[in-house]
């Protein structure tokens, strides 16, 4: 359903720098459509990030997130050409895995 | 004295061997979701109701967290924030801001071997204070700082 995650993971002086571009509305639950009735909220929860089977970082969001979250982070220890795997869950239950191989 | 430690042993093997399993994620496919939502912290209306949801009732300032973020940002709906621990220890990093409806934005649970740093983008519904929340050897430190919003996108 979702789009895919915009993943970049790029190897350097032995940390991976990753950076990960999503596609998720982040609807606040603040917002009212034209007819003055609220939109219901609906964002990402839980975002985690996975390399060698390992949880390199966990993390729980509110509405305040902007919409298509970008997050970026570091991890030591990944080599290129080895994966890593982002997963988020959002408020209504969907749910979305991509992987990408460092560079 | 070496009795009663043997009986432990005994009595708490099974446990630890569970603890183990369910820890290195081996029992639970979905166990790499390690951080729960934390409804009771997102759902605070103001920053005393989610630090107190957060178990940072008490926190002190530090100089040691570096908050990367613009002094104004034009459109609200997309500022970028940036996070630095350079507490030894460093376990978690929240950022909140004071004047959202819902306090708390994100919550970031840092792993060993995972540097204390992360960066992401946020909304901010008026002009706010922005505080960046650090867990570090089971403390809390703090430090915040203001963010204008520009209302009417002229970018003054």
């Amino acid at each position: 359903m979702a789009d895919p995650m915009r993943i970049r993971a790029v190897a350097k002086d032995g940390a991976v720098i990753v950076k990960i571009l999503m596609s998720h509305e982040m609807e606040t639950g603040q917002r009212k459509d034209g007819a003055g009735k609220a939109i219901p909220a609906h964002f990402i929860q839980q975002v985690s990030a996975t390399w060698q089977g390992k949880v390199v970082l966990s993390a729980t969001w509110g509405t305040a997130i902007s919409k298509n979250p970008f997050l970026e982070f570091s991890f030591k220890g990944g080599q290129k050409g080895e994966k890593i795997q982002v997963t988020w869950t959002d408020n209504k239950g969907d749910k979305r895995t991509d992987e990408a191989t460092i560079n | 004295m070496n009795q009663t430690r043997r009986n432990v042993l005994k009595a708490g093997g099974g446990a630890s061997l569970f603890a183990l399993l369910a820890g290195t994620g081996m029992m639970l496919p979905d166990a790499a979701f390690a951080a729960d939502w934390n409804q009771k912290a997102f759902e605070a209306k103001n920053l005393k109701d989610a630090f107190d949801a957060l178990g940072a009732g008490s926190r002190l300032n530090s100089a040691d967290i570096v908050m990367t973020a613009p002094e104004i940002a034009e459109n609200g709906a997309v500022v970028p924030i940036g996070a630095v621990s350079k507490l030894p220890g460093t376990e978690s990093i929240s950022i909140l801001v004071a004047n959202n409806p819902t306090a708390l934005a994100a919550s970031f649970d840092i792993p060993a071997g995972t540097e204390p740093a992360v960066s992401t983008r946020i909304k901010l519904a008026e002009t706010s204070e922005v505080h960046v929340l650090v867990k570090a050897q089971g403390k809390y430190y703090v430090t915040k700082k203001e963010i204008k919003v520009t209302i009417g996108g002229c970018g003054g």
